[in-house]
């Protein structure tokens, strides 16, 4: 479909050379964008829009909001919870521990190659998910992981009698902000940046405490950037299955894993039920994002 | 002053310490198959695996061909929006960024919902069209990366006179776009192109729900299944991972910082 449409153009270009292309213009505007807008039409919104409306159909095309309260029953509303839970506090643990390393970085005095060090790990770490990041958090925090083993050994600390459990909630989270830690700082270190010399020095000349310059420039400034990035972070979280399902398979019973589940084999026993599951996500997703499009334009008025 | 450098520190330590242990550990633990001595043997199962083998050639087609879908869609896209229909630029924009919003699982989902064997477009159909349609989604995945990737190269330029000066010179838009536009962001397309690699190899959710042989799945069946191999498999993918993204940085050095007249 979209290499029909492109080679149009490559033909529409040949036979009608732009000098000559005026009396053609309105199509010929709409040709080099239109593989685009194809390709995102069928393969990106009306998929999404399909199950939208499969939200709010039952098995005979009718118009219902019975999937919707079905959503209801306990065992989908505690998985929605879960997932909320994981994403909220890998996406707070995630930027508090970014931020600080942000600020670290740049500045607390640490040697040049530091920051350009973390930085290129940042990137690296930052796309370091999924199936992978499961393996070597078992590894670590595992029954047999490295940490594990010498915590147990050296100091005598068994987590796992202590009610510590990879395949829990807090080990899930742990192991969400080996991405999340990394992704705020390469996005909230150009905000650090933007923090201008000349906003501390007009602080200091004005008799301001350094506790009083963060207080009223720097934490002002930066927060909309950090809010917006905190809700990207959790979007980012929330829809996120291969390092969960790896990591616990289906033990722990997160949205995403609970979709695949019905998506696999309709254990929900109603194919519409799943339709409203990730209607619920886009929801949630959505709402993330409308906010993050918000706070970031907030921020980008300072941080020009 | 003096304590701020030493919070510094402290944080980074920290932070370092949170991120050097899994790696160690994972590296440690794929070396501990055989009983009583370190050795490679894990590593030598992975690689020797003819699983492997094909499943990783698979990601790595799969890659190319997105990485080619990309382009094709992004690049004369992004080109034309800066030239000609600026006002479209928030819509496309938004377009975009919607892959971030909407979870891939629901987006695959989609898929098999529409394009089902029965459905008017029936991707599902044949084994080609699944695999284009694994191609597609990995595309869509891609779109918010490859598409910023390309629009700040195209910043860089001065895509009016150079087109300008193409057209002068007798060139048509197939010309001007694979000859003059091309690669003048080549680098910038080579940058998306790398993060799409990094992104697409180990992919999991699409490749699974589309049931592709692909190494995403691999993975995951061999976590499952054995003990040592999967931190082999863990430490592989991220020398991948961090093979992908140095390309990155080296290609960075070569891009042109600024354009000489921003228009």
């Amino acid at each position: 479909m979209t290499d029909l449409s492109l080679s149009d153009q490559a033909i529409a270009g040949k036979t009608a050379p732009p000098s000559e292309a005026r009396a053609f213009r309105l199509p010929t505007q709409w040709l080099g964008v239109a593989p685009f807008f194809i390709f995102a039409v069928m393969f990106l919104i009306l998929p999404t829009l399909y199950l939208m409306l499969g939200a709010f159909q039952n098995n005979d095309g009718e118009f219902t909001l019975e999937n919707i309260a079905a959503l209801a029953q306990p065992s989908i509303v505690a998985a929605y919870w879960i997932s909320i839970k994981v994403s909220l506090a890998s996406a707070l643990i995630g930027a508090f521990a970014g931020l600080a390393i942000a600020i670290a970085i740049v500045r607390g005095g640490l040697p040049d190659w530091i920051r350009s060090a973390t930085l290129t790990f940042s990137g690296v770490a930052s796309n370091f998910a999924g199936v992978p990041l499961a393996f070597a958090f078992l590894a670590t925090l595992g029954r047999l992981g490295l940490a594990t083993v010498i915590l147990n050994t050296v100091f005598g600390l068994n987590i796992y009698a202590h009610g510590f459990n990879i395949l829990s909630f807090w080990g899930l989270t742990l192991t969400y902000v080996y991405f999340q830690i990394p992704l705020m700082v390469v996005i909230i270190t150009p905000a650090i940046d933007g923090l201008k010399k000349e906003w501390g020095e007009a602080a200091a000349t004005l008799g301001a405490t350094t506790a009083q310059y963060w207080r009223m420039v720097v934490i002002p400034v930066i927060w909309p950037s950090f809010l917006g990035t905190v809700i990207l972070l959790f979007a980012n979280a929330f829809g996120a299955i291969a390092t969960a399902y790896a990591l616990t398979g289906s033990s722990l019973n997160i949205v995403p894993i609970l979709l695949y589940a019905q998506i696999r084999g309709d254990v929900l026993h109603n194919p519409h039920l799943g339709y409203a599951i990730a209607f619920g996500m886009i929801v949630i997703t959505g709402l993330a994002n409308v906010f993050y499009i918000w706070f970031r334009t907030r921020s980008e008025r300072w941080l020009k | 002053m003096k304590s701020g450098r030493f919070w510094a520190w402290v944080v980074f330590v920290l932070g370092a310490a949170y991120f050097f242990i899994p790696l160690i550990a994972t590296v440690e633990f794929s070396m501990r198959m055989r009983r009583g001595a370190y050795s490679f043997d894990a590593y030598q199962i992975v690689l020797g695996d003819p699983r492997f083998q094909a499943t990783f050639m698979y990601s790595v087609i799969a890659a190319i061909f997105t990485i080619i879908l990309g382009v094709l869609i992004v690049v004369p896209a992004a080109y034309w929006i800066r030239l000609r229909l600026p006002q479209l630029r928030p819509v496309v924009e938004f377009i975009t960024l919607l892959p971030l919003v909407i979870p891939a699982i629901v987006i695959v989902f989609g898929y098999i919902r529409m394009y089902g064997s029965n459905s008017p477009l029936p991707f599902l159909g044949s084994d080609t069209g699944t695999n284009s349609l694994l191609v597609i989604g990995y595309a869509t995945l891609a779109l918010p990366y490859m598409y910023r990737a390309v629009d700040t190269g195209l910043r860089t330029i001065d895509v009016r006179t150079l087109t300008e000066a193409a057209q002068i010179l007798g060139a048509g838009w197939g010309t001007i776009i694979t000859r003059i536009i091309l690669p003048n962001v080549l680098i910038a397309v080579l940058s998306g192109a790398f993060l799409t690699f990094a992104i697409v190899i180990g992919e999991f959710t699409m490749a699974s729900l589309l049931n592709r042989p692909a190494f995403g799945p691999y993975l995951q069946n061999i976590g499952a299944n054995r003990a040592y191999e999967p931190a082999a498999l863990a430490i592989i993918a991220f020398v991948i991972t961090w093979g992908c993204m140095s390309l990155i940085q080296i290609l960075s050095r070569f891009a042109p910082r600024s354009s000489n007249r921003p228009n």
